[in-house]
């Protein structure tokens, strides 16, 4: 909503200035987005008129003006402007004006005194292009001050309205409230009936009273459509953003500006029988003054006549019946129209109106009648006519039943102090009508309020006009107790300072992501669809997180980036039988060196153990890795994570295919896993410390080349020899020595008796356990 | 016995010409060893009568003594110079640069998220989580934004499908939370949220955190108290100040825009308000007898403000320059 404040100021007039005002608006609710100046500063500039043109003998495209600016004699001023003639009347800037950016002195042009400027639009900051002068009607006073001509000492305020307060798209409504928070006079327009002074009617049928509880019209004849619109309505309208038209669609413009009540003019000599408030049939079709043809739907209101449907009742006027110059006979329409029939149905179309706009939220249906005599006098004053009676067809309209307002829930919803004396006065301010007995009033709220329909709507009301400034910000009271703190759960936080810790960097990317990514990289069929993306590359949900990883890469590789640690926690997507499931999921990406490049270390490149590494750490626990394949990974090196026997995520190289497609010069390791099992672990239980120290013993096999080392040490644990105290592998030989297709593994394995000594014996025992048990399960061989 | 302080001074001089603790070990043997000139002094007291033995024997020790004490000290001589040299051999410039492992980081909005649930937490408020993809039902209907409602409009909303959206808000999770747990409750919710918006100043993803706290004597003015506690606790400024202004969101009622005091002027950062009776409604929780507050705040503009962060797509371009700022 944009007005004049001088409009405004006409209406109320508190004693602030235009800060002090705007901040008064927003403090209660009603938020000043923006407050300018109609025009920049100028000084010194009044109403001329060119009494004679002449040709400057020097110069081709100047001219010598006389020019009477109100003063007994005429000043000299050289002027460049093509449109400068005898007779014209434009502003002039006289010497010592200062106008935007520049100082008005007298000067010699061409070696001809000039004694001031005549301006264009432009000049004075009224436009951001001007040809020349800014020509003033014939009839505007010479030497008047430009800035009254125009009524430049004016702001614009630019209020973003909250959906509730329906009642301040006016400038009437604004004022209301104005003088509700500052208690300055309400001085409104007003508004007399108009007497008939012909009989003529349009018989009103309102088919649809629910939706249109309250109709009326009146006819008036004889108006001259094609007169000139009054400046000060074309200014308001103008600083509320609304364009010119004609006299006839200003005059509607201006009371819906003024009253907030929408209206609508039809060209009566086009309406053909009655008029019909009633819902579109099936097929109907009807071009809207904006031109485009719609096929209206059976949900839409219609105002009707017997040939079809002339206009969106509430939302915009059809082509068909629309006033024009030539138009003598006027049909003005006021109406109140349900908001929830009129809501959503301009969307539908993908256009607003203020029409529309207002009736969605909520117009005043105690208003109607008043706006009609508001527009009707307004019309007879500019366009002239006859008005006939007022024809209007009453429903029930939307009923505001009382509200209670109880002290107690008052004081103890606000957390402050009032008194019954206190709410009194805010609901007189207000306006409102109340009865109260005890601690309980009983509101009535008045029919421009669409907002108060329960107690805490009043609350606010009272809060509102109380001042959210003077409600002290107070530390609640509570009982202290602990929040409990779940040992055996890790928190994600521990997640990410653990990869942080090992040289990773977090990254947040979006949840939506190329549908490529999807469908290819991680090889999901049926990804999830977002109907309205923000852009074809962001449609779909992702149900892994390398996308994301992969394209920051990508970005930082092309910023010089050689070697990049990233990780992401973030929510995944899938689609599941009644619905949508998500699973949080930690995910990383390696690439480039093991370590940046140093003094101390040789350089090599990342590879897949590295990143088991972090995996290990995340984990915290016995993982397992099952070899396995993945649509984004390497088949040779592509492993499942496991833990506690379920399959957690993955791990890999970035398969060639994907590095070439994605031109990436090297490779890339990834990883993904899902959080909450990471985050699952055992508070520790002691065990005895054994006093005996272990025996260590080393075992070195032959096994086959495909056999997997952690089938081997699984075997080996799942004898669950108690002597066995730790497992490990310690090295791995291929070559000299060994046949073709078999490698050698050696072990080291710790034995330890909790109770005694162990003997050589039950050592060797041991070690001929585990040996059988690797010929047994796995082929191997005791390498000598 | 004069042969006896011969071995002394022959064993002085020996022992003085080793080098090192082998070199010296050797000449200990030709004194001390199972041949050496002592011990066959020593066995040579076999041969003496029982009267010239003690002198005899006592003076044999004398001079072990005299020799093992030579022995020492060229040992400790010996050890002291490899000390030395080790020391002067392993000296290094310790200038040189630690081994790297690279150095890794958070994410400025992870940073902003972690601080808020700490001060959060040290009040007693617990986290809670809900779903992204969310039922229009819990995004909506249950917020008291029914269909139609010209609020729906102003959210700009990504759809799933007919009857799921991305989550325009964290404010589901309160209606979750609450079809859940009994009162009282304290929650805040972190999260990610989604709105059809994206330009210099939107991303069409970003954060929110709620909070939310229902009990018998929850007010108004409390809410106002949480959220300027909160305010001056994050921007660890004392002087810092809260405003509310009257606004309007359909699931809460009083509602409020707050401002914080910034510079000379004021910013936004987030909607609040008394929680609706309807909302408590759609959960069953009685809002006779229970009211509460809940607030919602912009997680990038925190960060922004916290950091001197001046453009809100840094966040989601992931460049390791910015990044590595927030190490």
């Amino acid at each position: 909503m944009q007005f004049s404040e001088q409009w405004l100021r006409q209406y109320v007039n508190p004693a602030l200035d235009s800060e002090g005002l705007g901040h008064a608006l927003t403090m209660a609710g009603l938020e000043v987005e923006a407050l300018e100046p109609v025009a920049a500063d100028f000084t010194k500039v009044v109403v001329a008129e060119i009494i004679s043109a002449e040709k400057h003998p020097d110069a081709d495209r100047l001219q010598i003006c006389k020019v009477n600016v109100g003063t007994d004699e005429l000043l000299q001023i050289v002027c460049g402007a093509p449109n400068a003639r005898a007779g014209l009347k434009a502003p002039c800037a006289l010497v010592g004006a200062e106008l935007p950016g520049f100082k008005i002195k007298q000067a010699k042009v061409r070696g001809v005194e000039s004694f001031g400027m005549m301006c264009s639009a432009k000049e004075l900051g009224l436009a951001e292009e001007s040809s020349g002068l800014l020509e003033l009607a014939a009839d505007t006073i010479v030497g008047q001050d430009i800035r009254t001509v125009f009524e430049l000492d004016d702001k614009l305020f630019t209020l973003k309205l909250t959906p509730n307060r329906t009642d301040c798209l006016s400038i009437v409504g604004i004022a209301r409230d104005v003088t509700a928070l500052t208690g300055a006079t309400l001085l409104l327009p007003t508004i007399l009936p108009v007497a008939a002074k012909i009989n003529a009617q349009h018989a009103v049928t309102v088919s649809e009273p629910d939706a249109c509880p309250r109709y009326t019209g009146r006819l008036i004849t004889g108006v001259n459509a094609a007169v000139t619109t009054p400046d000060w309505i074309v200014r308001r309208l103008e600083r509320s953003g609304v364009r010119s038209i004609s006299a006839i669609v200003d005059i509607t413009n201006y009371v819906l500006l003024e009253q907030g009540q929408p209206l609508h003019a039809f060209d009566a000599d086009k309406l053909q029988g009655n008029i019909e408030v009633r819902y579109a049939r099936a097929g109907e079709q009807l071009v809207l003054l904006n031109q485009q043809t719609i096929e209206l739907q059976p949900d839409m209101l219609v105002i009707a006549d017997s040939t079809g449907a002339l206009a969106l009742a509430g939302i915009m006027g059809g082509d068909s019946s629309a006033v024009g110059d030539d138009t003598s006979n006027i049909f003005l329409e006021s109406a109140f129209f349900t908001p929830a029939v009129i809501v959503g149905k301009a969307r539908r179309l993908n256009f607003s109106t203020d029409s529309s706009y207002r009736f969605e939220r909520g117009v005043d249906f105690g208003n109607t009648l008043a706006a009609l005599e508001r527009a009707t006098n307004l019309v007879l004053e500019i366009c002239g006519g006859e008005a006939g009676p007022v024809t209007e067809v009453l429903g029930s309209l939307p009923a505001r039943p009382p509200v209670s307002l109880r002290m107690a829930r008052l004081i103890s919803v606000l957390g402050i102090p009032l008194n019954i004396q206190d709410v009194l006065n805010i609901l007189q301010k207000l306006n409102f009508t109340y009865t109260h007995s005890g601690d309980v009033f009983e509101v009535t709220p008045p029919s421009y309020r669409f907002d108060i329909e329960i107690e805490e709507d009043l609350i606010e009301e009272v809060a509102r006009l109380y001042g959210y400034d003077n409600i002290p910000a107070t530390a609640p009271q509570d009982q202290l107790r602990m929040l409990p703190s779940a040992e055996a759960s890790l928190n994600r936080n521990w997640l990410r300072d653990t990869l942080a810790a090992s040289g990773y960097q977090e990254i947040v990317s979006y949840s939506f992501v190329d549908e490529s990514w999807e469908r290819e990289l991680l090889g999901n069929p049926n990804p999830i669809q977002l109907k309205n993306p923000i852009a074809s590359n962001l449609s779909v949900m992702r149900s892994g997180l390398w996308g994301g990883l992969l394209e920051t890469l990508m970005y930082n590789l092309n910023r010089k980036q050689e070697r990049v640690r990233l990780f992401e926690i973030g929510a995944t997507y899938s689609s599941v039988t009644d619905g949508y499931a998500e699973i949080t999921r930690i995910s990383g990406l390696a690439y480039g060196d093991a370590a940046p490049e140093q003094w101390a270390q040789e350089a090599r490149e990342v590879d897949f153990f590295d990143v088991k590494a972090e995996i290990e750490r995340l984990a915290g626990g016995r993982v397992q890795y099952v070899t396995a394949q993945h649509s984004a990974l390497h088949p040779g090196q592509t492993a499942q994570v496991i833990l506690h026997g379920k399959p957690i995520g993955w791990i890999g190289k970035l398969h060639p295919k994907w590095q070439q497609q994605y031109q990436l010069p090297r490779s890339v390791i990834l990883f993904e896993l899902d959080v909450e099992p990471l985050l699952q672990r055992k508070v520790a239980e002691y065990t005895h410390v054994p006093k005996f120290p272990p025996v260590r013993r080393d075992i070195a096999v032959l096994v086959d080349e495909n056999t997997n080392i952690q089938a081997l040490t699984d075997s080996m644990w799942a004898a669950k020899n108690p002597l066995i105290n730790e497992i490990a592998l310690f090295d791995v030989y291929r070559g000299k020595g060994i046949a073709e297709g078999k490698k050698s593994l050696a072990f080291l394995v710790l034995i330890q008796d909790t109770q005694k000594t162990l003997t050589d014996v039950e050592a060797d025992a041991v070690m001929a356990s585990i040996l059988d048990l690797l010929v047994q399960q796995h082929g191997a061989t005791l390498r000598n | 016995m004069q042969n006896l302080d011969h071995i002394i001074s022959e064993a002085q001089r020996d022992f003085s010409a080793c080098g090192s603790i082998a070199d010296l070990e050797q000449a200990k043997a030709r004194y001390l060893g199972k041949s050496g000139s002592l011990t066959d002094a020593l066995k040579g007291l076999g041969k003496l009568s029982s009267e010239e033995r003690p002198a005899a024997g006592a003076a044999i020790n004398v001079v072990k003594q005299q020799v093992e004490a030579a022995l020492k000290e060229k040992r400790d001589a010996i050890l002291l110079a490899e000390q030395e040299h080790q020391l002067a051999s392993e000296s290094l410039d310790v200038t040189l640069p630690a081994r790297q492992l690279g150095q890794g980081g958070l994410h400025p909005v992870s940073l902003t998220l972690r601080r808020i649930e700490e001060l959060f937490r040290s009040i007693g408020f617990e986290v809670a989580e809900g779903p992204e993809i969310e039922s229009d039902f819990y995004n909506f209907t249950a917020l008291n934004i029914p269909e139609d409602h010209p609020a729906r409009a102003m959210h700009d909303t990504f759809y799933v499908d007919e009857q799921h959206v991305l989550r325009t808000h964290t404010s589901p999770v309160q209606v979750h939370y609450m079809q859940d747990k009994e009162p009282p409750l304290k929650i805040i919710a972190p999260g990610r949220v989604y709105r059809v918006d994206s330009d210099a100043t939107h991303s069409p993803m970003f954060h929110q955190v709620e909070g939310l706290w229902v009990d018998e004597n929850i007010s108004f003015a409390n809410l106002k108290g949480v959220v300027q506690d909160f305010l001056q606790r994050f921007f660890e400024r004392d002087d810092l100040q809260v405003r509310f202004r009257p606004s309007f969101f359909p699931f809460t009622e009083p509602s409020a825009e707050m401002d914080m005091s910034w510079g000379d002027g004021w910013l936004e950062i987030g909607g609040c308000g008394m929680v609706h009776p309807e909302v408590f409604g759609h959960v069953g929780i009685d809002s006779e007898k229970y009211r509460g507050f809940a607030f919602g705040l912009g997680v990038e503009r925190l960060t922004m403000l916290r950091y001197g962060v001046n453009d809100l797509r840094l966040f989601f371009e992931n460049d390791l320059r910015f990044l590595k700022q927030f190490a």
